[in-house]
């Protein structure tokens, strides 16, 4: 089937997609867009998270259908202009990013996160990411990171 | 397979009525991953994201109508005041992108017997609103689950709405997990007080094939707050009739071993979670409020 929809404010057009695949798996293997990370399937560990018409959720559990005409953004949809998002950098320069695979999906849950929040509490941020798994930093410099994108963020404004 | 994307109820209607082998897709979060790993394959998908209608709630008349497309995420902002055990058990499933996806109504398609929306459902008396070409059913939610990821639809049935009435008392929810967030409920149990019919409904989940209604312990709290005078008074709980009530509560599970727990930890758990929730609810009618859940 062909399945119409914007990813990242780009029109996209994509054929011969299987009728149960996922958005995660177009995006990744029908778009070219990599950043999204596949890592368990079942919605367990968020490293898939998109923008969904501006719902963050998990893109293995969309049906790549579901999507037809609907507004996609994912982690390349986070930066301006080849300037890192104050959340990207923040991630950056606190360390919280070792083998990365668990990053892009954290980045669009904090984006999301401080959109709603732009000041949250220590509980609403473990709130707010208790989807995403990380299994190497221990996430106590993922906190660091959100603290300090909360901070650059005000600061910009 | 074929992906069917009607843009409207009577579309969908139609086609589950050409089709009752397609299987409805709503958040997907059940679904996607039986596709993901290849538990099963439909020849026909049928979308239902696509129709506003479903995404509505409104009150209807003694009742409030929540169309079967409101996810949790909405169930939690925006009704947790008249519903706060339906938003208190939204608020444990999953993370916060599985509450902005999955829905009440995916929930009863899936029927799981740990299910977090059944024991708020069960003690609220929900029904459940099943539309067809034939017509419409009005399905009690106690005649709902037929089995373990049974329920009453025909083949060409769709869920539109759940009906429930809005707190008219205290309400809790409380669940066994082995961490807060993103846990398959080992058992979870829902209270509700009714002071106004003098009445307590109390349900659980994971601790029979299907999720059901505790009625002896019903029965004996509200006989006993009756008895005593206290939906009145308002007095403290007699401890030995909370003892009692988690006691009934547990009698009346079935639960087996399995990798979350085993039966004997279930039921324990259960009476533990039946005594907890009677106290913070009486707390609550105590203080003459009911609990809202933010
Ligand atoms: C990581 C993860 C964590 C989870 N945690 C929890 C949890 O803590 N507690 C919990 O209870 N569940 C949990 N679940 C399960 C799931 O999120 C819920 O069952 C959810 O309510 C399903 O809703 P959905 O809209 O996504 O349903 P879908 O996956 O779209 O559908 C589920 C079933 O319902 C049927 N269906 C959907 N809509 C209709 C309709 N309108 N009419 C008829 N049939 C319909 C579908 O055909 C399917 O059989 C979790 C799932 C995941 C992936
Ligand atoms: S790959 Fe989607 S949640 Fe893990
Ligand atoms: S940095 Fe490796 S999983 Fe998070």
């Amino acid at each position: 089937m062909r399945v119409r929809c914007t990813v990242n404010g780009e029109r996209q057009e994509i054929d011969d997609v299987w009728e149960g695949e996922s958005l995660l798996y177009a995006l990744r293997e029908r778009m070219g867009l990599p950043g999204s990370k596949n890592a368990c399937e079942q919605g367990e560990c968020g490293s898939c998270t998109v923008y969904l018409d501006g719902t963050p959720v998990c893109a293995c559990l969309v049906a790549a259908g579901q999507a037809h005409d609907r507004d996609v953004v994912t982690v390349e949809g986070l930066a301006d202009e080849g300037e890192l998002h104050p959340v990207q950098q923040a991630f950056l320069d606190a360390g919280a990013v070792q083998c990365g695979f668990c990053t892009p999906g954290l980045l669009v849950a904090t984006h999301d996160l401080l959109e709603r929040e732009p000041q949250p509490s220590d509980p609403e941020i473990r709130e707010a990411l208790a989807g995403n798994l990380c299994r190497c930093t221990g996430y106590e410099k993922i906190l660091d990171a959100v603290r300090q994108a909360a901070t650059a963020k005000a600061g910009q404004e | 397979m074929e992906f069917l994307r009607p843009a409207t109820w009577a579309e969908a209607l139609a086609a589950k009525a050409e089709h009752p082998g397609a299987l409805p897709i709503a958040g997907g979060t059940d679904v996607m991953v039986e596709l993901n790993f290849d538990a099963t394959r439909p020849d026909y998908l049928l979308d239902l994201t696509r129709i506003d209608d479903l995404d509505d709630w409104s009150p209807d008349g003694e009742r409030l109508r929540i169309g079967a497309g409101v996810t949790y995420s909405r169930l939690i902002t925006e009704l947790a005041d008249r519903l706060p055990g339906l938003a208190m058990a939204s608020r444990t499933v999953g993370s916060p992108q599985i509450r902005n996806r999955g829905t009440v109504a995916g929930n009863l398609g899936s029927a799981s017997p740990a299910g977090d929306a059944h024991p708020p459902l069960l003690t609220s008396d929900a029904v459940v609103e099943a539309h067809s070409l034939r017509g419409v059913r009005h399905i009690p939610i106690t005649e709902f689950y037929t089995g373990v990821k049974r329920n009453a639809l025909a083949p060409d049935e769709l869920i539109a709405a759940v009906l429930t009435p809005p707190a008219d008392g205290p309400q809790q929810f409380a669940k066994i997990g082995t961490r807060n967030a993103m846990v398959i409920s080992v058992t979870a149990f829902a209270l509700a007080l009714h002071p106004n019919t003098g009445t307590v409904a109390a349900a659980f989940g994971s601790a029979a094939p299907t999720p059901r209604r505790a009625t002896d312990a019903e029965a004996f709290l509200a006989a006993e707050l009756t008895d005593t005078g206290r939906w009145d008074s308002r007095a403290e709980l007699d401890p030995a009739a909370v003892t009692r009530f988690g006691a009934l509560v547990a009698e009346a599970a079935s639960p087996i071993d399995d990798v979350r727990g085993t039966a004997d930890y279930r039921k324990h758990a259960l009476s533990v979670m039946a005594r907890r929730t009677l106290a913070w609810a009486w707390n609550d009618y105590r203080r003459n409020q009911v609990r809202t859940c933010a």
